[in-house]
This record gives C-alpha cells, sequence and structure tokens, in this order.
C-alpha cells in the first residue's frame, strides 16, 4: 500500500497557481525529499497535503483513505521560523502539544502523556532541557524540539518543512540518525530539503518540484542533471556539477 | 489603613472596588492571549467601535440596564471585528489601517449618536457620557453583579479552552494539523475578548479601555516564562490598577476612572520592564556586569595556573607586572586581585607578588574543565 | 465670507492636510502610529498651556507636535528593549501620556475650553468666533492655521517627494543611496504630529485618525501609483468634507462625527465598488476567470497525461472529473467551455488537446 497518493493537485492563491496538477506516489517506509528552487511551492504542497491550505482540485490519499480519517497516523513538523520562539512556554509543554491531537477537545494531558513527551525528547537528546524556555533555545535545540513533538504524535507518515534549516553540523547528523530511525521502523518521513549536495546521502526518494512535478522517484533514478536543470532553470549553475549530476 | 477600613465599612466604594477588580482580573486574562498574538491593538479598535453600540442599544430600548448596553456594545465590537478582517482577507489594505478606520469611524458615529441622545433630551442620558472615559462610581451593585457573571463565563471559557487557545497563539497550522478547527477557536478567543471589553467600559470607559488589555499583560510577560503563570499575574495587575483607580478616582477631585487606572498600570509596566528578574533592563545589566567580572576573576585565575605550570610550585608567587601584561585589559587587574584574595584564592606575597591558594589551584582547574 | 462657508473651508482644508501625510502612514503600514500621535499631543497642548498660560499660544503647537514626535521615539525606545513587541508598546505609551493629560487637565485647567468634549470632537462648529488678521484679511484662525499647514505639508511633499517615494517602497534601496530611513522617518511623523495638533483643534483627536486613514486606504483601492493616491486620496478627504459637512447641517449634529463618519461611508463605497480592487468587481472576475482556470486546469491536465500509459484513464471525458475532483456536470461544462474555445477535442471518449490547448497550457506553466 502507498503511505501516500496525491493525484491531481492543483493549488491557487486568488488568481495566481502556485501548484499545477500534482501527482505523486509514496511507497511506505522511505525517506523522500522535495527539493525544488524558491516558490516551487514545497511548503504549499505538504500544507494542501495537510489541509491546511484548500486545493482547488486534486485528491490526497494516505493510506488509501482521505487526511481526516488517517490524521492521527500522520505526523507534522513545522517551519522553524513559523513560531515565535518568545512564547512563554518550556520545551516540554512544546512537546506535549504532539498529543494534543489524540487527546482531543477539552483534555487535558495526563502524567502518561508527560512521560511520552519525555522519552520523545530523550530520543532527540534534549531531556536535559526539558523544563526550558523555549527562547533560551539555539535554532538546533528549537528544531529538536519540534521534531520531538512530532515523534511523540507517534505518527505512520511525517511531513517536515526544511528540519535542517539553520542547525548546526551536529543536529543536522542527530536528526538524520532520528529520521533513519524512523524508516527502519517502517514509518515514511516526507521532508521540505533545501541542500542539493545532501540529497543523495540522506534521502532515498526525491521529489523535485516547480509549480509542477518534474519528477519522483528513488534518488538514484530521478536526481539528475537533466532533472534539476528542469526544476531550477538556469540557477542550477552554482551548484557544484559533479555532486548534481548524480550517478 | 484608614483608606482600607473605609473601603471594606464604605458600601459604595466597595461595590466598586470590586467591580473594577472583576474588569482588571478579565482583562488581564485575556490581554496575554491578545499582547502574545501581537493583536494588542485589535483591543483599542473594538472597545471604540463599541461606542455606537452602546448608544444605538440606549436609543432602541430607552433602557441603561448595563446587560443591555453591554450587548449592545459587544454587537458592535463584533460588527468591527468582522469589517478588519473583512478588509484584511480581500483587499490590500493592512490590518493597521484596518483598524485605524475601524476605530476612528465607528467613534466619530458613535459621538454623533450621542449628541442626538442630549440633543433628544432623554432620560438617564448622563448615564452614557460615562462610556467615554468612565467612572467606577457610577457602578451599582447590580452591574457589578452582572461584571461578575460575564466574568466567571468568560474565566471558565478559558480554563476549558486552555489547550485549544495555547495552541492557537503559539502554532495555529500545527494545530489545525491536528484536527483542531482553528477558526472556530479563534472567533471563540475573539467574542471573549469583547466580553472583556465591553465589561470594563463603564468603570474605565471606552478610549482607554484598551490599555487594560495590553498594559497588565506586558508587565506579566516580564516575570515569568510560563503561560498560565503570566496569565494569573497579569490579571493580578489588572485588579489591582482597577482597585487602586477606582479608589483613587471615588476620593478625588472627580477625576475619571480611566485616567487614574491607566496611570497606575503604566507605572506596573514600567516597573516591570525596568526590574523584573531575569528580563528586566536593570537586572540584565547587573547580570552583565556580575558575568564580566566573574570573567576577569576566570582570566586571571588561569593566568596564574599557567605560570604556575612551568614551576614546579603551583603556588609559586608571580608578580604583579606580568600579570597585568598577559591580562588583555588594562589596569583593574589589582582590583580584580583583591576580589580573588578576599574569596581566598590568592594570597599576596609582597607588595608587587601574588600567588594562588591550594583552593585556588583547585577553582582554576574546575573553571578549566568546564572550558573544554 | 460668511460663516458656513469658512466652516466648511475649514473642514477642507483640514482634511486635505491629514489625507496626505496619511498616505504614507497606511502605505507604510504605520497607520495605528497617528492614533497614538492624535491622543498624545494633547499632552503637548497642557503642558504648553501651563507653561505659557494661554490657549491661544503660538507655542503650543509646536510643543504639542514635539510631544508627539517624543511619543514615537519613546515606543521605539520601548520596541528597543526586545521585551515588548510594537503594537504592545504603542498600545501602553499613548494611552499613558494621552491619561496624564486628561488629569493635568482636570486637576489644573478645568472651566478652559479643554474638556472632554473638546478633545474627543473638536470645536469646528465655533472656530468661525477666533479670529485672526492675517495679511489684511479677517479670517478665522483655525482656517490660517490649517492653511499654513497645509501649505507646509505640500512643499516637503513636493521637496522631498523622491526621497519618500523610495523609502517608502524600497527602504533598503533608499539606505544604498544614502538617504537616511531614520531621517526620513522622523521627518515624517513631525509632519503627522504638526498636522495632528492643527487639526485636533477642529475635529478633535480620534477623528484624526479617520481623517489621515480613511482617505488614504480609500485611495490606495484606486491606484497603485503614489502621485495618483496623493490625488485620490486628497479628493476623497475634499468628499468626505463637504459630505461632512453637509451630513452636519441636516442632522445638527457635530461635524467632527460627521466628517469621521463620511470618511467611512466612502471607504466603505470604494471597498464594495472600486474597480478592480472592490469587493464587487473581485467577485465578478472570480467568476469570470473560473471558467478560464477550469480551463488551464483540464489541458494541463491533458498535457501531463498525454502519450504516458495511463492517458486512457485519466483523459476519458467520463472520468475526467474524478481526476479533477469536480462535480460531473461541472466537468461537462468545463469541457464544453474549452471546446468552444478551441483548446480540446472528443474522440472516442478521449478528450484531446489542440495545438491552441497545447499552447494555452505550456505558456500557464512556464512561469
Amino acid at each position: 500500500m502507498q503511505a501516500l497518493e496525491v493525484t491531481d493537485l492543483t493549488v491557487a492563491y486568488q488568481d495566481k497557481p502556485v501548484l499545477w496538477d500534482i501527482d505523486l506516489d509514496v511507497p511506505e517506509g522511505i525517506l523522500m525529499a522535495i527539493v525544488g528552487p524558491n516558490g516551487a511551492g514545497k511548503t504549499t504542497l505538504i500544507k494542501s497535503i495537510l489541509g491546511l491550505i484548500t486545493p482547488a482540485a486534486g485528491n490526497v490519499l494516505i493510506y488509501g483513505k482521505s487526511y481526516a480519517a488517517q490524521r492521527q497516523i500522520v505526523g507534522y513538523v513545522p517551519q522553524r521560523g513559523s513560531v515565535d520562539w518568545d512564547f512563554p512556554t518550556s520545551v516540554l509543554d512544546v512537546v506535549m502539544m504532539g498529543r494534543y491531537g489524540e487527546l482531543g477537545w477539552f483534555k487535558r494531558p495526563s502524567a502518561h502523556d508527560r512521560n511520552l513527551a519525555f522519552e520523545a525528547l530523550e530520543k532527540v537528546g534534549m531531556q536535559d532541557f526539558a523544563q526550558r524556555q523555549i527562547s533560551q533555545l539555539s535554532g538546533g535545540q528549537q528544531q529538536r524540539t519540534f521534531l520531538a513533538r512530532a515523534l511523540v504524535q507517534d505518527a505512520k507518515l511525517y511531513f517536515m518543512d526544511e528540519p535542517f534549516q539553520g542547525v548546526d553540523a551536529t543536529t543536522e547528523r542527530a536528526i538524520i540518525e532520528i529520521l533513519q530511525n524512523l524508516r527502519e521502523q517502517g514509518k515514511t518521513v516526507i521532508a521540505v530539503h533545501h541542500d542539493l549536495q545532501t540529497v543523495q546521502e540522506y534521502f532515498d526518494w526525491v521529489t523535485l518540484l516547480n509549480v509542477r512535478r518534474i519528477a519522483s522517484g528513488p534518488v538514484a533514478d530521478v536526481f539528475n542533471t537533466e532533472n534539476l536543470r528542469r526544476a531550477y532553470g538556469g540557477r542550477i549553475a552554482f551548484l557544484r556539477e559533479e555532486k548534481a549530476a548524480g550517478d | 489603613m484608614e483608606l482600607l477600613i473605609e473601603i471594606f465599612s464604605d458600601y459604595t466604594l466597595r461595590t466598586v472596588a470590586l467591580g473594577t477588580a472583576v474588569l482588571g482580573i478579565v482583562s488581564g486574562a485575556l490581554g496575554t492571549y491578545a499582547v502574545l498574538r501581537r493583536q494588542s491593538l485589535l483591543g483599542d479598535a473594538m472597545s471604540h467601535a463599541a461606542l455606537p453600540g452602546v448608544v444605538l442599544a440606549f436609543m432602541l430600548t430607552g433602557s441603561r440596564e448595563p446587560l443591555v448596553l453591554i450587548i449592545g456594545a459587544g454587537i458592535a465590537g463584533i460588527i468591527g471585528t468582522l469589517f478588519m478582517l473583512v478588509i484584511t482577507r480581500f483587499t490590500r489594505i493592512h490590518a493597521d489601517s484596518a483598524l485605524g478606520i475601524i476605530l476612528s469611524v465607528f467613534f466619530g458615529f458613535g459621538l454623533i449618536l450621542l449628541q442626538v441622545v442630549e440633543r433628544l433630551g432623554l432620560p438617564n442620558r448622563a448615564g452614557l457620557n460615562v462610556f467615554l472615559f468612565g467612572q467606577a462610581a457610577t457602578l451599582l451593585q447590580r452591574d457589578v453583579i452582572i461584571m461578575l457573571i460575564i466574568s466567571v463565563f468568560v474565566l471558565a471559557m478559558v480554563a476549558l479552552f486552555w489547550k485549544e487557545f495555547k495552541l492557537l497563539s503559539f502554532d495555529r497550522d500545527f494545530g489545525s494539523s491536528l484536527g483542531f478547527n482553528m477558526v472556530w477557536i479563534d472567533i471563540i478567543m475573539i467574542s471573549l475578548l469583547v466580553l472583556a471589553i465591553v465589561i470594563g467600559l463603564q468603570a474605565v470607559g471606552v478610549v482607554l479601555m484598551s490599555a487594560m488589555i495590553v498594559a497588565p499583560a506586558a508587565a506579566a510577560r516580564q516575570w515569568t516564562d510560563n503561560l498560565a503563570v503570566m496569565m494569573i499575574l497579569s490579571a493580578i495587575f489588572g485588579a489591582i490598577s482597577g482597585i487602586t483607580g477606582a479608589i483613587i478616582s471615588s476620593t478625588g477631585a472627580g477625576l475619571s476612572t480611566g485616567p487614574v487606572v491607566v496611570l497606575v498600570i503604566s507605572s506596573i509596566v514600567l516597573i516591570s520592564i525596568l526590574f523584573a528578574t531575569k528580563r528586566g533592563i536593570v537586572w540584565s545589566w547587573y547580570s552583565r556586569l556580575r558575568n564580566q567580572r566573574i570573567l576577569r576573576l576566570e582570566a586571571i585565575l588561569n593566568d596564574m595556573l599557567k605560570l604556575a605550570e612551568q614551576h614546579e610550585d603551583p603556588t609559586h608567587p608571580h608578580a604583579l607586572v606580568v600579570l597585568e601584561a598577559m591580562g588583555h585589559m588594562q589596569g583593574g587587574v589589582r582590583n580584580t586581585l583583591n576580589e580573588l584574595i578576599n574569596r581566598g584564592w590568592v594570597v599576596q606575597v609582597d607588595s608587587t607578588h601574588y600567588s594562588l591558594t591550594p583552593a585556588g589551584i583547585e577553582e582554576a582547574e574546575t573553571f578549566l574543565v568546564s572550558e573544554d | 465670507m460668511s460663516a458656513s462657508t469658512e466652516i466648511l473651508l475649514i473642514a477642507i482644508v483640514t482634511a486635505t492636510a491629514c489625507a496626505l501625510p496619511g498616505v504614507f502612514l497606511v502605505l507604510r503600514q504605520m497607520a495605528m502610529m497617528s492614533d497614538a500621535i492624535s491622543h498624545t499631543v494633547l499632552l503637548g497642548i497642557v503642558i504648553g498651556f501651563l507653561i505659557f498660560n494661554d490657549l491661544d499660544s503660538p507655542w503650543l503647537i509646536p510643543a504639542a507636535a514635539l510631544m508627539g514626535v517624543i511619543t514615537v521615539f519613546l515606543v521605539e525606545v520601548f520596541v528597543n528593549t526586545r521585551l515588548v513587541k510594537e503594537d504592545a508598546a504603542i498600545g501602553i505609551v499613548f494611552p499613558a501620556l494621552f491619561s496624564i493629560a486628561v488629569i493635568l487637565i482636570s486637576r489644573y485647567a478645568s472651566g478652559v475650553h479643554l474638556d472632554s468634549d473638546a478633545v474627543l470632537l473638536g470645536q469646528l462648529e465655533f472656530s468661525f468666533f477666533d479670529r485672526t488678521e492675517f495679511f489684511g484679511l479677517n479670517l478665522a484662525t483655525s482656517l490660517v492655521t490649517m492653511g499654513v499647514i497645509l501649505l507646509v505639508n505640500l512643499i516637503l511633499l513636493l521637496v522631498f517627494y523622491k526621497e519618500l517615494k523610495i523609502s517608502t517602497f524600497d527602504a533598503g534601496l533608499a539606505a544604498a543611496l544614502g538617504f537616511s530611513p531614520v531621517l526620513i522617518h522622523y521627518g515624517l511623523m513631525m509632519m503627522v504630529s504638526i498636522t495632528a495638533v492643527g487639526a485636533f483643534d477642529a475635529v478633535g483627536s480620534i477623528l484624526v485618525v479617520a481623517l489621515m486613514i480613511a482617505p488614504a486606504a480609500t485611495a490606495w483601492l484606486f491606484t497603485d501609483r503614489l502621485s495618483q493616491m496623493l490625488l485620490f486620496s486628497t479628493i476623497a478627504a475634499v468628499l468626505s468634507a463637504v459630505g461632512g459637512f453637509g451630513m452636519a447641517l441636516f442632522f445638527d449634529t457635530n461635524m467632527g462625527g460627521s466628517m469621521a463618519t463620511m470618511c467611512g461611508i466612502i471607504f466603505i463605497i470604494a471597498l464594495l465598488a472600486a474597480p478592480n480592487r472592490g469587493l464587487i468587481a473581485v467577485a465578478l472576475r472570480r467568476m469570470r476567470q473560473r471558467w478560464e482556470f477550469s480551463q488551464t486546469m483540464l489541458v494541463i491536465h491533458l498535457l501531463n497525461h498525454e502519450g504516458t500509459d495511463r492517458e486512457a484513464d485519466e483523459c476519458r471525458v467520463d472520468h475526467l472529473w474524478e481526476h479533477l475532483r469536480w462535480k460531473p456536470e461541472f466537468a461537462e461544462q468545463v469541457i464544453r467551455y474549452a471546446e468552444d474555445h478551441g483548446t480540446v477535442r472528443r474522440q472516442r471518449g478521449i478528450l484531446n488537446l489542440t495545438d491552441e490547448g497545447r499552447d494555452i497550457a505550456e505558456s500557464a506553466m512556464v512561469r
């Protein structure tokens, strides 16, 4: 069964189309990168799959059912910059938000939820920061906190918007290890990714996007110069040719 | 003390103090969200927008019943908010302009209506002017009871939606992805904010009510990094300023309550920004100084240890000039050394030579470890 | 000049003087600063009055304008501590200063016409009685004051037009060209303050906000160009003044309130009916574009599946609606629309692109 099937997804802001007729089939148990130039609609793709943006047309199936029906098995890591990190709350509290969906309306988190949140923090190596105010975190720690919040959702399919954005090398290694760990448990991770140099190293699959789908499939098959050139146009020039050329 | 006795013995004053305390608590609590969501000025627009609602409600019903006026104010406030949403959603006009237009146009319209009421010579019209700058002394027990009921409702809703409101304020998109209908949560929160504003109008007035939303929360934010604590503190600050303002204006020479309350809460903001622990300006200034001093202590201990390593004896005395040459700062070395002597980490051997004590060596080594 | 003509003239001059700096407030997203300034100038007036003990002292205007600039400065001080955000800083600073003013008035200046009605409503109706000799003409003082302020605003605008324009639309470029953004910012705030002081006397503190923001926002619904925006803002302001004057006469109510209401009415009319950007125009365009947009979606869908092995399934007339998530009837209508426009052809239950359709699809995707 496919973890994610997107058919004919089209999204328009007012009159301007940002995603045109996207088809995606993502098998279970892989790490997939979504790459493309700025304004290619990468974030929009994730947001419209999650129902945060209403698409003009198209259909999204998660393990064969609609998103609304499968919410419990989907985890989401938004862009780090999308929230106010000066908000008066602790790391543990943010991670606990990952349990809110399971709790539903009005119910308060229990000691059990707390323990789960704490376990998730241990997985990302942030257990010592549980009570830390979130404004005192470095960029990498913020990203780990968001990752822990997604882990505590205990999902089967994860969407991550630039999980490596603004993190140090150590955190990047730690995060990719966590993602690979998730894959070993049979989970699927779809991440917006900016660094073309590391696509081959980190991911199994890749989707090249520029308003429409340029290519999607195993990295070995589709991550090549021709597709990159089609996605990035002339802007590919600054990339190191041998890396971008693929196998 | 005399004043306290007076509050508890004087029936009117007790009513008034209770009323303003209640409004301070509610506006302080709801203001927490407005400030954190950067919607501080929405309160300003909504309180001004409430004026025509108050006057129209009076004109239509001929009643000065607070409940009637509150309903009128609430409806006008919500209409104003809807206007603002339409303008920002469907045109390119920014939120600040939309707020400015709603605030001033609704208010201008309200002033015309107020004048019409005065000209018509309707009874009880005096009660309406109070809504401009507020007169807590006009609060009757009945009014306060209604305020209390609404407040309990508003606070109960905050408790009920605690988790959802936190989600909305911190990470709206994540909340949506979890399946919460964030639009409805937002509407509920804004409606509660409107309620918090309208119950304060009679006591504080539409012109200055917005300060009661913004200032307590902004002050409370300085003292804590915890949302619940911030809200409680904000409510306390709101209550303190409400009561103080009401008492001063009731006893003083015909002062309106609004300006007095605002001055009290503004002072609390100023004190908080200056002296709050951790975040306050004075505090961070002081802790920066302290850090610099500790860094200087560490640097000299470090230098002495390094020098000592060149000798067999770690307590070998070193000349002041050498330490000054090693230290990157001009002067101040002697002062720092004196501080080290006070702490028992260094002893002065003669007028120009200093050596580490065993305790100083231990200290210097722990610094070195923690630096690695 | 008759009393009513002169009052109308004051209204027009005041509205125009406000509408010009208002354009920049709206474009720079600083509209609420006018709310703050128009309140705090009262404190400047009161302090000036307490010092000079004369409500007609010419020093009151600079004193009040200075207080406006101090307000802007204080807000920035608060923001720079990084302890409060800008919106909260505005929401704290101006009510505090305004409260000081109200208390000072009731303690030390009660009896003077600085009562709460004057503060909130202004005194346009009575401005006729306060007169000045100006170049041999006997004119209402307000007319002279506002006339001078309008003239100063116009001159400043003409002289610094380029600087204001660049710093408003591209602050980075302005700084690179050597125009100090701070200087321009404070210059503009000074202009807003002086205008607010003058207008304050005529229409009261809160209605100054209406005169500054509403005409400028109205103008922005009509045009993108700064010069046109200034012109349209002025027109909206004059209409608000004339309309407000008429309304005040007809209903026998306060002029300030009437002008603010008229500003609102004109804004709402523009909001609904402005060409291109009005709500009605937007709705109509959306309806029209829905068909075009749907057709484009259709041809792009066809292009994407042209020559693929799923073509037979994806491009079947009777299955298309499922793939495009349309209702069957709507899909049929779109296909007819596309056939009528010669972009698709039906062949044995399969839709094919015409060359024209392929052009449309390709040009829609190359952006």
